[in-house]
């Protein structure tokens, strides 16, 4: 039987087993795929989206237990309407490879939501579950304090 | 177009003199010019192979591989600069596999020689000439070459594009060329009339403009400039295609699961997982089976669950401790290489201190974001791929090969890449994925490994040992014999892309220990092969990515021995024989505040590496905290000579260096029964933000040739990370990774 998920505003009935992990019914079954595969065992945070407005790593979401709306990086902001974020982000040209990136920013979006001005230590601790191997973190945290101090 | 062939082909040959210094190759290559591999559609022209220009607007090819190192958008700058286009509003693609595409300053970087000490006799060439037509398939992207490639080339190609397009405007309009400009993408008449280029493009394609001269750098528009990188926004919205977002009608989705010691499959059972949900097909990939299935993460399960015999371990060292045992043993041989050999490093000068060490690094893997992926689909046509790759060519003929078809029925689409860092430069996931898709024949399907299969089939950075010996007088070092041991990865490499490994010394494995800039009268660098068939690969830096450790860190503890600074002693060493190495050295001691003295509690660490033609100096300074170790600051200089981009040389020189941190501190491939123990970032650990120093960086242009950038931040991190842990600690780390010694501020 289908499985009734809001993602991004929008209402879908999924037909797969229960068990299967939100990130891949997001990127297979939905074609969402913003939302990366990283690791599959909540270490990397590329798969990071919002259940209700909170930050969740979508690899450990079973289809079943999916327990409110959902946003996507989809949803966060589009090239036309970008998030806050997403502005700083362009204009502090963080991304390098990028594949981390819809993560990162998720998650800075909950930060940012609960601690509208973080400390340079409160965005370490928020970020600290989001790997990026290309080393783009002094400019995740120059995007943060730019996106906090111009809300 | 044939006259621009010609003008281009005259660039080439001047390109490659210039960079290759000897003129066997150029005039060889200039009687086999390559065809211009772009077939555009009708009102499109095909000005040379990296530039169109329609009633589409203006397309500029791009075909180097972007996996983050901002490539795409300097080798577009390097087109538009001279062809007076704005990126803005330009397209730019990565193209075909072509052999017009093939890499210049790669074989330029394969040859004998420190490379800052030009004048050297270049005189080992004749077996990889032997070897050129294959060589010609090299549109590879790595060895931090592509602006060491595309600078001269492609601006030449801008400007000779340009004046034809002036010729065609001043024949038409009954004008001299001299009297004409151009801005954006139009040729400007004296009386203010703007004919656009893609007015022009057909009657421009058949002129020889002639001689073209290039601007000089003061004029220059969007070189020597941060440019907003053209991917950026569609990184920052979730919109950029990667390999693993590919979505083709009715695809299908594919787990692999191969031997864990690569040595084959006996037999499997898939009764099981035949029957579970999502699953289509099993496929029999020869040392392992792949799962075709509708959901990825239902292909993994079932995948899982297949019971498999795996076949007998394959003969050879199979601990850690057995292929560390084989690289000692390497040093038993006569020594592959002597690159270095100044003065009589066999004696001790009189009155000099002699100290001696040895030092150790583990195998790594590259653990790209992005595990490895790649979509493949069998058509009556031919084979159709999409796949990361830093070798378009290699990955289409294998491909070709696999599917037992002609390399011209192959279609690659190279995407944008989730990091790199050499692992996308081999041809092993394209391949399997061809291997998948040929079982179901007219479906498209992608094949995603898992992180795990991803970390244990990778082809490693190598295990290596060095043995170093030298000696101190009056406060300069006077003798350095090195000598290192491992595995050569650029045999095993190039014997997977091109069918053969070349014999003969091997540059790469001594890279960053022999053609260090440090004047030393008495200097030798010996280069030991392990006879060690583990799967090794091109790791971020390569050589200089174990040596830069072994050789900086050395000397750190000569300057000990002599009583001396270690930066001043470094500068010391330097000023005489290579002013841009003392000059990166100058640059990050006045960043960092070095003579001023350190904060209490504190150590400071200095190392300075020379690789892929660029000096990088790098300073860290570590903090005890509660007894663990936190990297508080780090101060980066580099000189590339000409700084085409200095925004993403930054973005480079930091990434290089966290790479490089994070290998230093965290991360260590082991094995047992040849199975890799590390399966998952638990279990191999990058640095994270809460231990991210604080960046200032800084970029010179000393130098007066063009050096890489993508690589050459990795060297020195753990040289100089290690020197501060000894400031701090007094503690000499001699193996990496430091987490097996010390703790670390998480």
């Amino acid at each position: 039987m289908p499985t009734s998920i809001t993602v991004n505003g929008t209402e879908h009935a999924v037909d797969l087993p229960g068990d299967v992990p939100l990130l891949w019914v997001l990127r297979d079954a939905l074609g969402l795929t913003g939302t990366k595969y990283g690791c599959g065992v909540a270490a990397c945070g590329a798969c990071t989206v919002h259940i209700d407005g909170e930050a969740t790593r979508s690899c450990q979401v079973r289809l079943a237990d999916v327990w409110g709306e959902i946003t996507t990086i989809e949803g966060l902001g589009n090239p036309d309407a970008l998030h806050r974020l997403q502005a700083a982000w362009i204009e502090h040209q963080v991304a390098q490879c990028g594949y981390c990136q819809s993560g990162q920013l998720m998650q800075a979006a909950d930060l940012l939501a609960r601690t509208p001005d973080p400390s340079d230590d409160e965005i370490d601790a928020a970020m600290s579950g989001n790997l990026c191997r290309c080393g783009t973190y002094p400019r995740i945290r120059a995007a943060i304090r730019a996106a906090a101090q111009g809300a | 177009m044939a006259s621009i062939g010609k003008i281009a082909r005259r660039t080439f040959l001047f390109g490659s003199v210039a960079i290759l210094g000897g003129a066997a190759f150029g005039a060889w290559y200039v009687a086999q010019p390559p065809a211009n591999p772009l077939d555009p559609p009708e009102g499109e022209t095909a000005m040379n192979p990296f530039v169109v220009i329609g009633d589409g607007g203006i397309t500029l090819v791009a075909p180097r591989a972007e996996m983050g190192q901002g490539t795409r958008t300097t080798w577009a700058a390097l087109l538009a600069e001279e062809l007076d286009v704005d990126l803005a509003h330009v397209r730019v693609i990565h193209g075909p596999p072509a052999q017009a595409y093939y890499n210049t300053a790669m074989l330029a970087e394969a040859l004998p020689g420190k490379g800052y000490d030009a004048s050297e006799m270049r005189n080992n060439f004749a077996e990889l000439v032997g070897r050129a037509g294959k060589l010609l398939d090299l549109q590879v992207t790595g060895g931090s070459t592509a602006m060491r490639d595309g600078f001269e080339r492609l601006r030449v190609l801008g400007a000779a594009t340009r004046e034809a397009l002036k010729e065609a405007a001043a024949r038409r309009l009954d004008v001299d060329r001299v009297d004409l400009t151009t801005e954006a993408g139009a040729v400007i008449a004296p009386d203010g009339t703007r004919i656009a280029y893609a007015d022009l493009a057909a009657e421009a394609a058949g002129i020889d403009p002639g001689e073209v001269v290039l601007r000089e750098p003061a004029e220059w528009r969007l070189l020597g400039r941060t440019q907003p990188r053209l991917d950026v926004p569609a990184k920052s919205t979730g919109t950029a295609q990667f390999a693993i977002d590919v979505r083709l009608p009715d695809m299908r989705f594919a787990a692999l699961r191969r031997a864990p010691h690569r040595g084959g499959m006996a037999a499997y059972d898939d009764r099981q997982a035949a029957r579970m949900p999502g699953v289509e097909r099993i496929v029999d990939v020869g040392d392992g089976i792949a799962v075709i299935a509708t959901n990825t993460w239902l292909a993994q399960q079932a995948a899982d669950a297949v019971r498999i015999d795996w076949a007998e371990i394959p003969p050879g060292p199979a601990t850690t401790d057995e292929m560390f045992a084989a690289i000692e043993a390497g040093f038993d041989s006569d020594p592959n290489s002597t690159m270095r050999d100044d003065g009589d490093a066999d004696s001790l000068p009189d009155g000099a201190v002699e100290i001696t060490a040895e030092y150790r690094t583990p195998f790594l893997a590259h653990a790209t974001m992005e595990p490895m992926t790649a979509t493949a689909w069998i058509t009556p046509d031919g084979l159709r791929l999409w796949c990361g790759n830093q070798a378009p060519i290699f990955t289409r003929d294998a491909c070709a090969n696999e599917a037992g078809i002609d390399p011209e029925q192959v279609e690659v689409n190279t995407t944008l890449m989730g990091g790199g860092f050499g692992r996308r430069g081999e041809l092993d996931f394209s391949v399997y994925a061809t291997r998948v898709a040929k079982a179901v024949p007219g479906t498209p399907v992608q094949l995603t490994w898992s992180r795990e299969e991803d970390m244990t089939h990778d082809f490693y950075r190598p295990a290596s040992i060095a043995r170093m010996r030298g000696a101190v007088k009056d406060g300069r070092p006077v003798l350095i014999d090195a000598a290192v041991s491992g595995p050569s990865v650029s045999r095993q490499a190039l014997d997977r892309w091109t069918g053969f490994a070349p014999g003969g010394a091997d540059k790469g494995h001594v890279d960053a220990l022999f053609n260090q800039p440090y004047a030393v009268p008495n200097y030798r660098v010996r280069g030991y092969l392990a006879d060690l068939d583990v799967p090794i690969g091109f790791w971020r830096s390569v050589g200089a990515s174990h040596n830069g450790f072994y050789h900086e860190s050395f000397v750190d503890e000569l300057a000990h021995a002599a009583g001396a600074d270690p930066l001043q002693f470094r500068m010391d060493a330097t000023y005489d024989e290579w002013e841009p190495a003392w000059r990166v050295l100058e640059a990050v001691r006045d960043l960092s505040g070095w003579d001023a003295g350190k904060p209490e509690g504190t150590g400071r660490g200095v190392a300075m590496v020379y690789s892929f033609g660029t000096p990088v100096a790098i300073v860290i300074e570590v903090q005890d905290q509660d007894a663990a170790i936190r990297l508080t600051r780090a101060w980066i200089a580099a000189d590339p000579g000409v700084a085409l981009d200095p925004g993403i040389i930054e973005a480079q020189l930091t990434g290089g260096m966290v790479y490089g941190l994070s290998a230093a501190i965290g991360e260590e491939i082991t094995f047992d029964g040849r199975v890799a123990q590390q399966k998952n970032f638990p279990d191999y650990e990058p640095l994270r933000m809460t231990q991210m120093p604080k960046v200032e960086t800084r970029i010179l242009q000393v130098q007066d040739r063009i050096g890489g950038i993508g690589e050459v931040g990795t060297p020195p991190a753990a040289p100089a990370l290690a020197n501060a842990i000894f400031d701090l600690t007094g503690e000499r780390a001699r193996e990496l990774p430091l987490r097996k010694r010390f703790d670390f501020v998480i």
